[in-house]
């Protein structure tokens, strides 16, 4: 509905005065509070050339935010084969109709959706080191966090994606005589895997975003070495930290609206994907 | 239970799992109101007001929480020297309070706005038929339509809002996650232990949560 007005009539002479009334009242509040912000800024000092001169040189790119990117890419690529294949596992284990598959691997995914993932990713880095006698590297426990959260959050998007498959599909295979696990593969993940693909996108996006909690255990990604390490050898923590904000929006933004195109595809495609837990998505993680 | 039979760090886990509670109380508030200011702007006849929630969307939803927060010490706090409380916990309480409004509200707004898409239009157009403004069409009509279609994505919204809150962790405060990250380092023999009955806090909790979402979206849902 938005975008196209449905809410409110077509304006005439009155609300075209009143909403350009509207519209410079917002825009004089709007520009008043980023004047403020400005100012607070110069008071700061924070617009001293030699606080940003740093980002125009080629060797902060390279020794810092590029090496930065690459660990985030890094997790998060190693990170995202991992879950998409948990995910896989697991919704296919929790759709079995034996007990003793279903009913634990509902436990697994039910447990790690609950659970911070940066109370996993503590655990990983700082409790199994005991239990194994050797540290974990922070990409491992990072990937490992990483996986098993969305892994889960995965596992459950398939689910609902096979359960939004029409039933006359595996009716029909089923009745050509094929057994319960090549209808799985054949007919149902295939089918649910295409219609749960923005889903799976945005999940990307979510996966991107969490690997900035690899801060928090010292990897060196984005986060770490663009604000953390940088602003430590310039002193421009606020400057590093918006540059570094708008590259991850940017990467953020082109995968969202991958998300929202692929969407409105498999829309006019005709499945329809609906919830079958009682939570599904639409979180959003760190 | 040998590491919780000892009452300093029992006390230290309960105080942990408060400050995960009062930050997602506050936060959750303040976003939801946020996030309903939002929404109303995105669907806004005024064109400014449209592209301030849409900025706003793009750039908080966009961004990894951890720098919100890191932002929100680092660039108000320690630089701008934004102060909300005299004492230090407090102060980094409301500082992680406001990075998680301002994150969680973006959220909301997208919740909100996929269910006012999921209104009918013959509603808003009756609405306009019989004379009501945008304001009164959007308060009385639409929106409690809308909120009655999101209520799961709301809960899901604010289960991640729970598990966000350890974030706050990182700029000092002594939540759950960092109690435990401590409780771990001093009793490197029962860490599975520990793990166990930290992360079970948060499953007993927000499992059931989960559901009962689910069924509240359910029992309220608009039948069409």
């Amino acid at each position: 509905m938005s975008g196209n007005p449905v809410l409110y009539d077509h304006p005439g002479p009155r609300a075209r005065i009143r909403n350009a009334v509207l519209t410079v009242v917002f825009g004089v509040l709007i520009l008043a509070v980023l004047y403020w912000i400005y100012r607070k800024f110069d008071e700061k000092g924070q617009f001293a050339s030699v606080l940003w001169e740093p980002f125009l040189k080629g060797a902060t790119w390279n020794n810092f935010i590029i090496p930065g990117i690459e660990g985030t890419l890094k997790a998060a690529a190693t990170a995202m084969v991992f879950a998409l294949a948990f995910g896989l596992v697991f919704s296919v284990g929790r759709l079995s109709d034996h007990r003793w598959i279903s009913v634990p691997a509902g436990i697994v995914v039910e447990f790690f959706r609950a659970v911070p993932l940066l109370l996993m990713i503590f655990f990983i880095s700082y409790g199994v080191p005991f239990l194994i006698q050797q540290p974990v590297p922070p990409f491992w426990s990072v990937v490992i966090g990483l996986t098993l959260y969305n892994g889960s959050v995965l596992a459950e998007a398939f689910r609902a994606g096979v359960h939004a498959v029409p039933k006359g599909q595996s009716e029909a295979a089923y009745a050509v005589g094929m057994r319960k696990s090549l209808v799985m593969q054949h007919i149902l993940v295939p089918q649910a895997a295409r219609a749960m693909l923005p889903v799976i996108v945005s999940q990307l996006v979510v996966l991107l975003k969490d690997t900035a909690l690899g801060y928090i255990v010292s990897y060196p990604e984005l986060l770490q070495l663009g604000v953390n390490v940088l602003s430590a050898n310039y002193g421009n923590v606020v400057a590093a930290a918006i540059v570094v904000a708008i590259l991850y929006i940017i990467v953020n933004f082109a995968l969202t609206s991958l998300a929202n195109w692929l969407d409105r595809r498999t829309q006019r495609r005709g499945i329809k994907v609906r919830a079958a837990g009682p939570v599904v998505d639409g979180g959003g993680g760190a | 239970m040998p590491v919780f039979s000892d009452p300093a760090n029992f006390d230290a886990y309960v105080s942990g799992f408060m400050w995960i509670l009062k930050m997602t109380g506050a936060s959750a508030v303040l976003a939801l109101v946020l996030g309903v200011l939002l929404a109303a702007m995105r669907v806004s006849p005024v064109p400014v007001l449209r592209w301030f929630g849409t900025a706003w969307v793009n750039i908080f939803r966009n961004t990894p929480l951890t720098l919100i927060i890191l932002f929100c010490y680092f660039g108000l706090y320690a630089t701008l020297s934004v102060s909300l409380s005299d004492d230090i916990n407090l102060n980094n309480f409301w500082l992680g309070v406001l990075g998680l409004s301002v994150y969680t509200a973006a959220f909301v707004c997208e919740a909100l706005r996929s269910g006012i898409n999921t209104v009918p239009a013959g509603q808003a157009e009756a609405a306009r038929a019989i004379g009501l403004t945008f304001s009164q069409t959007l308060r009385i009509v639409v929106l409690p339509q809308a909120g009655r279609a999101v209520i799961a994505p709301l809960g899901s919204v604010l289960i991640a809002l729970c598990k966000n809150t350890t974030i706050v962790g990182t700029i000092g405060l002594l939540e759950a996650s960092n109690i435990m990250k401590q409780l771990i380092n001093d009793n490197g023999d029962q860490v599975i232990l520990i793990f166990l009955v930290f992360a079970g806090t948060f499953a007993a909790v927000l499992i059931p949560v989960g559901y009962l979402f689910g069924w509240l979206a359910n029992r309220l849902a608009v039948k069409r």
